[in-house]
């Protein structure tokens, strides 16, 4: 693989409300770096991907912003959500996953029925309101485009669906919390195509109410459903504009090797 | 060789050894049934055991074993479920747990009767609990503890961390994560643990002869007062259990029916055992499909 000068980089500043931006964010494993100072702004109501090779960092990068590398990292620098810095160990932890969801590579439905799946955290956050759980229950579900499915089977095992609609489940939860942003990490790459295009479908749907930020192996995902797209490389953000821009005409030569398939 | 023949030789060489390991079982099994099972009449279940003369039962020893069992759930289980939970998911992986794991390891291997000695100095002659059913639990809680740790570390384990991350990534917290999602989900496991623990510690008997005693004193099941000496609840009372019966019976007994009170102890104790192992199946499998809402 060649080796690129991480200086070499091109950043674009949005003009536009933010939904949350890291500023020199850092990351370590023990000794090991993962991230370098990176800083990048998320606009609301927009569809992010973060893309780049395997080990590039941008999984590690996602799990800062709703700080589930704790414990497991050190992360360094400011993340700013409404003006609060979430970094901070001050910082509400559970209020913070309350309002930046998350969802996962391999789908991981709790082993429980596909009601509770959706209410059970509902009801841990001191929602105990029949009709409002019930409201919220068949809301997500619609919206992560499952209702249709399972309306007639809420009470069975979510163990029982498919992979692709244990996925859809998943964001169902997530969006179930109401929150600001939704985190996917590689959420459709353990699924056939069918179920990938489902899912694509309700990310770009769920985009109008809340901000989404997914990392993706898939360039053709992401450049199909983003409006921006951020490169990662060896840990570095070597890119960050437009999807458009980007896979039409990228600024920086490692960009520009990596969409057309040289590495990664 | 030919892989085909290598395969059917060791096919063959492979199912002779399971056939051995089931015809030893079989015939212990058979054995002991069909010549315990004919001594087992409802005044042998409900009757005092007799010093000198015919026609003793087992009643108490079956209630001690049976009393004996529970305390020491009692006392290992919220102990074994809180090292389980620190093992699973809290311990870092560093040299402390590598040494609280290998003393784990060393204690589950001590020899029973060890443990009986043990526990006959520090409990019934130091702390001065004498020959009691609690110092008998307290004893059997140190050789039950290591493999019900063990046994419920895996069955966390065995839940996927998905899981945890799934909880994480709700805004719970992690205690809220691991009571309510993880060990929910791990729950048949951990019960079909508990269960054949309890058949290992209903068999037990070096452990008791030093710690519980040898002797079942006449008690009464209608006094329910715990403080009484006379009372079948009492735990500072002495208590010969079923597995220590058949010990004693074989090694100074003086009834006329030794024989026979041996033989259908020992099949009132393997029936007892094989009701755990089965309910364990039962009662795990039962739990699951609850707490799973599968069909």
């Amino acid at each position: 693989m060649k080796t690129y000068d991480f200086n070499d980089n091109y950043i674009i500043d949005i003009d536009a409300e933010n939904a949350i931006e890291t500023d020199n964010v850092q990351v370590s494993y023990g000794k090991n770096q993962a991230i370098f100072d990176t800083s990048l702004e998320f606009p609301r109501f927009k569809i992010i991907s973060l893309i780049g090779a395997s080990g590039s960092g941008k999984s590690t990068y996602l799990r800062c912003l709703n700080r589930m590398n704790d414990k497991i990292a050190t992360v360094t620098g400011k993340i700013m959500y409404r003006n609060v810095d979430i970094n901070d160990p001050k910082t509400n932890v559970y209020e913070v996953r309350k309002h930046i969801g998350m969802v996962f590579q391999r789908p991981n439905p709790f082993a429980k029925s596909i009601r509770e799946n959706i209410q059970f955290a509902l009801k841990e956050n001191g929602i105990h309101d029949k009709n409002e759980l019930e409201e919220r229950l068949e809301l997500s579900l619609q919206d992560a485009a499952l209702w249709e499915e399972v309306k007639d089977e809420l009470d069975t095992s979510a163990l029982a669906l498919s992979g692709g609609q244990q996925q859809r489940l998943c964001i169902a939860r997530s969006i179930a919390m109401k929150p600001d942003i939704l985190l996917l990490d590689e959420p459709a790459s353990a699924l056939d195509p069918i179920s990938t295009s489902k899912i694509e479908d309700t990310v770009q749907l769920l985009s109008k109410n809340l901000t989404v930020i997914i990392v993706t192996h898939n360039m053709q995902q992401a450049s199909r459903i983003s409006d921006y797209t951020a490169f990662f490389h060896m840990g570095h953000i070597i890119e960050y504009n437009e999807t458009r821009k980007i896979f039409t005409n990228p600024k920086i030569k490692a960009t520009e090797d990596y969409i057309s398939g040289d590495f990664g | 060789m030919h892989p085909k023949r290598t395969d059917k030789i060791a096919t063959g060489i492979i199912f002779c050894i399971v056939a051995t390991v089931v015809l030893i079982l079989a015939f212990l099994l058979g054995y002991i049934l069909m010549n315990g099972v004919p001594d087992i009449t409802w005044h042998f279940l409900t009757s005092q055991a007799q010093s000198f003369s015919a026609g003793g039962g087992i009643r108490d020893q079956l209630f001690n074993s049976l009393y004996l069992l529970i305390l020491t759930l009692i006392i290992s289980f919220p102990i074994a479920m809180g090292a389980g939970i620190y093992l699973a998911e809290y311990a870092k992986d560093n040299w402390i747990t590598d040494i609280i794991r290998t003393s784990i390891e060393v204690l589950s291997s001590l020899p029973s009767v060890v443990v009986g000695l043990f526990g006959y100095l520090l409990l019934v002659n130091q702390l001065n609990f004498g020959f009691s059913i609690l110092s008998g639990a307290i004893a059997l809680t140190f050789f039950n503890l290591p493999l019900l740790t063990r046994n419920i570390e895996e069955s966390l384990n065995s839940v996927p961390d998905l899981q945890k991350e799934a909880g994480t990534s709700l805004g719970l917290s992690d205690w809220k994560t691991i009571t309510k999602i993880i060990i929910p989900e791990a729950l048949p496991g951990i019960l079909t643990g508990v269960i054949l623990s309890s058949g290992r510690v209903f068999g037990e008997a070096a452990a008791l002869i030093y710690t519980a005693g040898q002797s079942a004193p006449t008690v009464s099941y209608t006094n329910w007062n715990i403080f009484s000496s006379s009372s079948f609840l009492n735990p500072m009372r002495p208590a010969e259990t079923l597995a220590v019966h058949i010990w004693k019976v074989n090694t100074e007994a003086v009834t006329p029916d030794a024989a026979a009170i041996s033989a259908g102890s020992s099949a009132v104790l393997i029936i007892v055992i094989l009701l755990f192992n089965l309910s364990a199946r039962f009662i795990g499998n039962r739990i699951y499909k609850k707490m799973t809402a599968a069909k």
